[in-house]
């Protein structure tokens, strides 16, 4: 089995009384795509946060590609990279601008070549000049895949890559990142309300509920668990707590 | 060269990689925003004016100011000098949480210490674009050059520009711990001192209790200092030595303030969503 690229252990993340992560472990293989699900405040953007130092843990312990976060954030950031539609790149500031200011934060040569082909790659060379602001929410995607992928980051965190888009853009959005996850071996984890997606992408689901994993396994594994046909009725199960098998706790699982 | 000086002169080279981007980032919002631009030249230039004919007028009706020409334009201008400081540091830092940047900003190898630093750059720039036009729109128009000043006007300009460097980050690390909300800090932080900075009047004006907090700011000094050149053509080392010492101090404090909000922030995980 391949090794843990991203290793969580015990990890908690208090906001005064309210445990908006409790005590949650996982590990992701390298070169894998993991779903992180669950419901409106589950605590799935906590995670995403602690893991990407923006947050600082409660307690618990994070390690990505061998070293701990935050407190070895120098080494682990240069090579990993993050998507949200919940944060956005400066409006007033062109496509170009935004992507060469991120170049030189990421320290990379070859600016110019770079953008060039992360430009032809994702369609974006039609608005390279319009300032970020202006452009419809798909065209937004794929300016943050752009910024996200910019730096070749061998650990991609995607925090709902398809929200808010056309079917015909969400589905160009999955299928590239398949094709660049096959052809880096990056390991990603996303967080998505989207079981289609996580269903098509994800070869491990971890599924949260009040700031714990409650639930994991293959998509497979969890439609079979459940007696379900679709990811949507096990999800809706788990939100509604009709899991039958999990104690809430997350930890009758085995990982 | 070793391979331990080897890899500390790499990492030298990209932090300042990493600031250079974030000047490139300020200036590329600014170039392409005339209103931004306008704003950065607009008021050093109106109050330069207003007070210019002020002085204009004082210089035949009061014996103080016509000892010194152009004493209250000077002060005006130096003052300006510590405001565009001061905004200039706090603007850079809005920027990011009115564009909802921080996010992105901070999952990158930049560094807190790195963003300060690019923030007091850009200051510098927005300060020396701001009062630089009307300072040289003061020689034509009131017969008036506040380099007629010399050296000592260096040395007056960096302390101001410190104290709006420290000023800036107290206010910023106060933003980032209240949110948007708290942005009229920004705007009101400088003016808090303006009283007591002694600025168009003596220290010795104020009552003696508010004396006392005003030999506690570097800006009281640099204007007695600019006052002692203008009128008594001596540059007093005394006062420039306190308001360097009180600039390291504060400066030191503030740096200290502002890295344990970052780090506050951090903790509440306030650096994902911010706004109001």
């Amino acid at each position: 089995m391949s090794h843990a690229v991203i290793k969580v252990d015990d990890l908690t993340k208090c906001f005064g009384a309210l445990v908006a992560v409790d005590r949650i472990s996982f590990t992701v293989p390298a070169g894998s795509v993991t779903g992180l699900l669950g419901g409106n405040g589950a605590g799935k953007t906590t995670t995403l946060s602690m893991l990407l130092g923006l947050s600082l843990p409660t307690s618990g312990v994070i390690e990505i590609l061998g070293h701990q976060m935050p407190r070895e954030r120098s080494r682990i950031l240069p090579r990993l990279n993050f998507s949200s539609p919940y944060v956005d790149l400066p409006h007033r500031l062109t496509v170009a601008e935004n992507l060469t200011v991120y170049a030189h934060l990421y320290g990379l040569s070859g600016i110019a070549a770079r953008i060039r082909d992360l430009a032809a790659e994702l369609d974006i060379n039609r608005f390279l000049t319009r300032p970020t602001g202006s452009l419809s929410a798909g065209q937004k995607s794929r300016v943050a895949l752009a910024k996200a992928l910019l730096n070749r980051p061998r650990v991609l965190l995607l925090d709902e890559p398809t929200a808010s888009l056309d079917p015909d853009t969400a589905d160009w959005v999955r299928t590239y990142l398949e094709r660049y996850r096959d052809e880096t071996g990056a390991t990603i984890l996303l967080a998505s309300h989207n079981m289609d997606e996580v269903q098509r992408l994800c070869a491990q689901v971890l599924v949260m509920r009040s700031g714990r994993v409650v639930t994991r396994g293959t998509p497979a594994d969890l439609l079979g668990r459940y007696g379900r046909d679709r990811l949507e009725d096990v999800f809706i199960d788990i939100a509604r707590d009709r899991d039958g098998n999990a104690d809430g706790t997350g930890r009758a699982d085995a990982a | 060269m070793t391979m331990a000086s080897e890899a500390a002169a790499a990492m030298m080279v990209l932090r300042l990689r990493r600031i250079y981007a974030m000047e490139l980032r300020y200036w590329y919002l600014l170039r392409r925003s005339w209103p931004r631009l306008v704003d950065l030249v607009y008021w050093p230039t109106i109050q330069m004016l207003l007070w210019g004919f002020i002085n204009s007028f004082l210089a035949t009706n009061s014996s103080w100011v016509a000892q010194a020409g152009g004493v209250l334009i000077a002060a005006v201008l130096l003052w300006d000098v510590l405001f565009r400081s001061q905004i200039g540091m706090a603007l850079s830092f809005l920027e990011e949480m009115w564009s909802r940047n921080l996010g992105h900003l901070f999952v990158s190898p930049l560094t807190p210490g790195e963003w300060v630093v690019s923030m007091m750059l850009v200051s510098l720039m927005r300060t020396v674009v701001g009062v630089l036009p009307a300072a040289l729109l003061a020689m034509p128009v009131f017969g008036y050059s506040v380099f007629d000043l010399g050296l000592p006007l260096l040395a007056f300009f960096i302390n101001l520009m410190v104290m709006g460097w420290w000023l800036g980050l107290i206010a910023t690390g106060l933003i980032l711990r209240w949110g948007l909300g708290a942005e009229n800090l920004a705007w009101m932080a400088v003016f808090i001192l303006a009283p007591v900075s002694a600025v168009y009047y003596p220290v010795s004006v104020l009552p003696p209790l508010l004396q006392g907090v005003a030999w506690l700011l570097p800006s009281s000094h640099v204007f007695e200092g600019m006052r002692a050149v203008q009128f008594h053509h001596t540059f007093p080392l005394g006062d420039f030595a306190l308001a360097v010492g009180l600039n390291l101090v504060y400066l030191a404090g503030a740096a200290a303030l502002f890295l344990r909000l970052f780090h506050q922030a951090q903790q509440r995980g306030a650096l994902l969503v911010t706004g109001e």
